[in-house]
């Protein structure tokens, strides 16, 4: 019986290989097809109901404006024009035709067809640097969120004192802690009862004696500080999305960075004032007693409104209602809101309220019980209107009822928002009311902003350096080591069909300018391991070994040298990541992608060419 | 086609003396010239805002920045970008706290008269954040070096380890130096290149000292210095092969890449150069000044070390 021959593959790794090549050189695919002009329609409570569709296309055809194609899927309707004026046209009769809830956004959709998407395919995401938009990093300003917070606490600690009949104290704030100083010991250990039990979970309370005398120190305790910074984060990002939403952006990019800031990114924005404008302003909530004697509609239509009323309009529904003139309660009274269930297990909003609003709160709901209560949401919001044929943005004050309620019982410190529609609509009315509370003064630390001409012109340049690299390294090696140096290309493209591919395919991935730069160095780098291989074989023959021998031998004692190579070149990428910011991070995303992928085509690829050329021969010239 | 001859043997270690001082010279030139000029760091790492425009006929400077000064931005420095149709502005970080991000906004607003241009690029960093990618770049480069002593140090001994690492911050320092040198500026790509360099100059050292370990096991009879010099000489072909290929694309993106990318691609170049000769010279030449022999890397010698690749 003859031994199995050195240099032939199982038929199972050739599928394999051949398996992975067209599986991922499908998902490199999308990339092929040009971008079209869209536009992209979406709701902001997360879900695009059925009805959008039908009074867009209405709207459209009123227009005589024809989508050439019409794409549904994650809760956004997609839709594709031939060209960028049929695009424009479509935004305004979209924005006229949906409520401001819907967002309609300029966007550029990719024209590969139907089976391609069906397979989940889609082209790689690009960057910033290369298709154009703005890059923000916002700092939040944490010392006023923490500043603020205690200044509740201190409020909230006063009327709580009050409440329980102590006299004689007297509550100072001092950067983050509170001082409260009582006549005398006995009236000091009362106070930090009543103080105990309410905030005990929120406050640290320590007494000092001294020549200031009976001392009470109060300090928020670190869990509460974490989450007060927390929800300033969370809240600040909600009401950048909202304001982000306005301007109509498509894909916005808003997400915490690190403990203390946000990045907010709008690829294709260009006014980079009125951005900066719009991420500044703050936001803040109301509640009202709804006028209940007089009827909103009658109002409404007549104009006449009766004294000691406004008239306003429900967010959802539009319809009008009337709100008595005098505010209840502010914003800046709400310490925390958080979704919850209420007792019947239904969707609630728990609002917790610092001292001063509690006292004056419950003072008025129990004057109230059995009436309604509204809550205005008041942001500033942008609006786009034609002056002399040019658009242009003005920033407007809008003032929305987001929430009616009747009032069950005398409301104090903490009460509930009922009548919700769904726990998600809870969790955004306690992200709305935070927003509104806590909105912390952000500063924009970091701005990139690339134009569009820019951004096309780094593609183009980017790619024109790919074709020009690769096509230098294929001819040099072709010349150099002829059908071993063929092979070698043919693994190269495919190395290059594969980082494409794999780019589409993994979700977070961005190509970037140095992205680019990064292929264009793993194609001089993703040969190594060949040449590696080849010397090597060329070695084997110079000392006497037979062809089959020497590829198998050059083959395998490459192969250790190429792994330690290439995992040091993978730490230093690695590090890149962890350490690198925007940009930079895609350099190491597709430098670590190229080399993984060149290990699987140097070695695996080449030498299924080299075998299935050679395998077979008894005893071959080798042309290396 | 072969650029070397088959059985190549060049004295490399015997003018390893003469290598050293170039060295020695080069790095005390590249340490001299950081000291006296200093980086010219981009706003990346100093804080700032730069503006790049883009106007649609070529256009002169001093217009430019005679606009500029009129607008009470007086410290603004302006400089033609790639073409004269490009114009570069620089600000320092602004002095008042309010100014800081909308001083583009000033900038774009101040050009508006100069001509009919476009807005091609804005890049603003605070100065903390600038402090903060100093910090993280440098942070950066030393855990990148720690990793790849330990891997070095596991994989190969503990001298290939330092040997690795001498060639390695001796390329830093070069490359660094060559910035400093030249004035070239030193930004956020370059700094990722310099990491580049660092992963690619260390891929030809790992790759020699792959082979001097496997000398040492099978060569009998030799001293060490004969041993390092066949193994530079057996591996000095694919040395040059993988340089001249890496070369060719950097060369590409060097030319045809654009001005953004060019610190970038010049660091590297110059990077893959002295990586290059770092591997034969100063890696090697430190295995030897740390008398590694062939005792050193015998798997007989010690049963339980497992850091032995090649069992055959």
């Amino acid at each position: 019986m003859a031994a199995a021959p050195l240099n032939q593959y199982p038929l199972w790794k050739h599928l394999f290989i051949l398996a992975v090549i067209v599986i991922i050189g499908l998902y490199s695919l999308p990339n092929l097809y040009p971008s079209m002009p869209a536009i992209q329609v979406s709701h902001d409570s997360g879900v695009l109901d059925a009805a959008t569709p039908p009074v867009l296309r209405r709207a459209l055809q009123e227009k005589g404006i024809q989508a050439q194609s019409e794409d549904h899927g994650d809760n956004r309707l997609l839709l594709r024009f031939t060209d960028t004026e049929q695009q424009l046209q479509a935004f305004e009769a979209g924005k006229q035709a949906l409520d401001g809830r819907h967002v309609v956004a300029l966007n550029l959709a990719n024209s590969m067809p139907g089976w391609l998407r069906s397979i989940g395919a889609s082209p790689m995401n690009l960057g910033l640097d290369l298709r154009g938009g703005v890059h923000f990093l916002l700092q939040v300003d944490m010392k006023a969120a923490s500043a603020k917070a205690i200044n509740n606490y201190a409020a909230a600690v006063r009327v709580e004192l009050r409440e329980a009949k102590l006299r004689r104290f007297s509550v100072t704030q001092t950067g983050d802690e509170v001082k409260i100083r009582f006549r005398d010991a006995a009236s000091r250990d009362a106070g930090h009862e009543v103080l105990n039990k309410e905030y005990g979970t929120e406050l640290d309370f320590a007494e000092v004696d001294g020549n200031e005398g009976f001392l009470l120190v109060a300090t928020i305790n670190e869990e509460t500080m974490r989450e007060t910074q927390s929800l300033a984060i969370q809240q600040n990002i909600q009401t950048l999305r909202n304001r982000v939403n306005e301007l109509g952006v498509a894909e916005p990019v808003i997400q915490q960075q690190g403990a203390e800031r946000i990045v907010v990114q709008l690829p294709g924005v260009q006014d980079t004032a009125q951005a900066k404008e719009i991420l500044g302003a703050t936001a803040t909530v109301e509640f009202r007693m709804v006028n209940e004697q007089a009827d909103p509609f009658e109002a409404a239509e007549t104009g006449r409104i009766p004294t000691g009323s406004i008239l306003y309009y429900e967010r959802d529904s539009k319809s009008p209602i009337l709100l008595k003139r005098d505010v209840m309660l502010t914003g800046d009274s709400i310490i925390n809101a958080n979704s919850g269930f209420d007792e019947n297990g239904l969707p609630a909003v728990i609002i917790t309220l610092d001292g001063k609003g509690a006292a004056r709160f419950s003072k008025v709901t129990a004057e109230n019980i059995k009436k309604l209560m509204a809550v205005v949401f008041i942001d500033n919001k942008t609006v786009i209107f034609n002056q002399d044929g040019e658009q242009r943005r003005r920033t407007v004050k809008s003032e929305e009822v987001v929430s009616v309620a009747r009032i069950q019982e005398q409301l104090g410190k903490r009460f509930q928002i009922e009548g919700l529609d769904s726990t998600h609509e809870a969790l955004k009315l306690a992200l709305l009311l935070r927003a509104g509370a806590l909105a912390a003064p952000v500063e924009i630390v970091e701005e990139r902003t690339v134009g569009p001409s820019l951004g096309q012109q780094n593609i183009d340049l980017g790619k024109k350096s790919i074709i020009i690299g690769f096509i230098l390294v294929m001819i040099f090696m072709a010349l150099y080591y002829r059908l071993f140096g063929i092979a070698a290309d043919l693994a190269l493209a495919v190395n290059l069909v594969l980082i494409i591919g794999i780019m589409s395919l993994i979700p977070g991935a961005t190509l970037t300018l140095p992205g680019i730069a990064g292929i264009v160095l793993t194609v001089g780098m993703a040969v190594d391991a060949n040449v590696l291989i080849f010397e090597r074989i060329r070695e084997e023959l110079r000392n006497g070994n037979s062809p089959q021998a020497s590829i198998h031998a050059g083959y395998s004692k490459a192969l250790s040298t190429i792994a330690d190579a290439n995992v040091t070149t993978l730490i230093a990428a690695i590090v890149l990541f962890v350490f690198g910011t925007g940009p930079i991070k895609g350099f190491a995303v597709t430098l670590s992608i190229g080399i993984v992928c060149s290990m699987f085509t140097a070695i695996m690829g080449t030498r299924a060419l080299v075998n299935l050329y050679y395998g077979s021969q008894k005893s071959p010239r080798l042309a290396v | 086609m072969q650029l070397l001859k088959d059985k190549l043997n060049i004295d490399f270690m015997g003018k390893r003396k003469l290598a050293l001082t170039a060295s020695g010279v080069l790095i005390v030139i590249s340490i001299v010239a950081m000291a006296a000029r200093g980086l010219n760091l981009g706003i990346d790492f100093t804080g700032g805002t730069l503006v790049e425009v883009g106007y649609s006929d070529s256009v002169q400077l001093e217009p430019v920045r005679e606009a500029l000064l009129a607008s009470g931005l007086d410290d603004a420095i302006v400089q033609h970008f790639g073409t004269s149709r490009d114009v570069l502005i620089r600000l320092p970080v602004a002095e008042s706290d309010r100014d800081k991000a909308s001083l583009s906004n000033r900038v774009i607003r101040a050009l508006e008269p100069t001509g009919s241009l476009e807005v091609r690029r804005v890049e603003f960093v605070g100065p903390q954040v600038g402090g903060e990618l100093r910090d993280k770049g440098g942070l950066a480069m030393l855990y990148a070096l720690i990793g790849i002593l330990v891997y070095v140090a596991l994989r190969f001994e503990w001298r290939f380890s330092l040997g690795s690492v001498a060639a390695l911050v001796h390329d830093v320092v070069l490359v660094v130096g060559f910035f400093a040198l030249t004035q070239t500026e030193f930004d956020l790509t370059v700094l990722a290149a310099l990491l580049a360099v660092i992963g690619y100059s260390l891929n030809d050292t790992i790759v020699v000292f792959d082979r001097i370990r496997e000398n040492f096991r099978c060569i009998r009879k030799s001293t060490s210095e004969k041993v390092i010099n066949t193994s530079i000489n057996q591996t000095f072909s694919r040395t040059l092969m993988t340089s001249i290929t890496t070369l060719l694309v950097l060369i590409a993106l060097f030319l045809f890449g654009g001005e953004v990318i060019h610190a970038f691609s010049i660091a590297l170049i110059v990077g893959v150069l002295v990586g290059t000769y770092s591997s034969i010279y100063v890696a090697s030449t430190s295995l030897l000044a740390l008398n590694v022999s062939k005792e050193d890397l015998m798997p007989v010698e010690s049963a339980n070390r497992s850091d032995d690749g090649s069992q055959v």
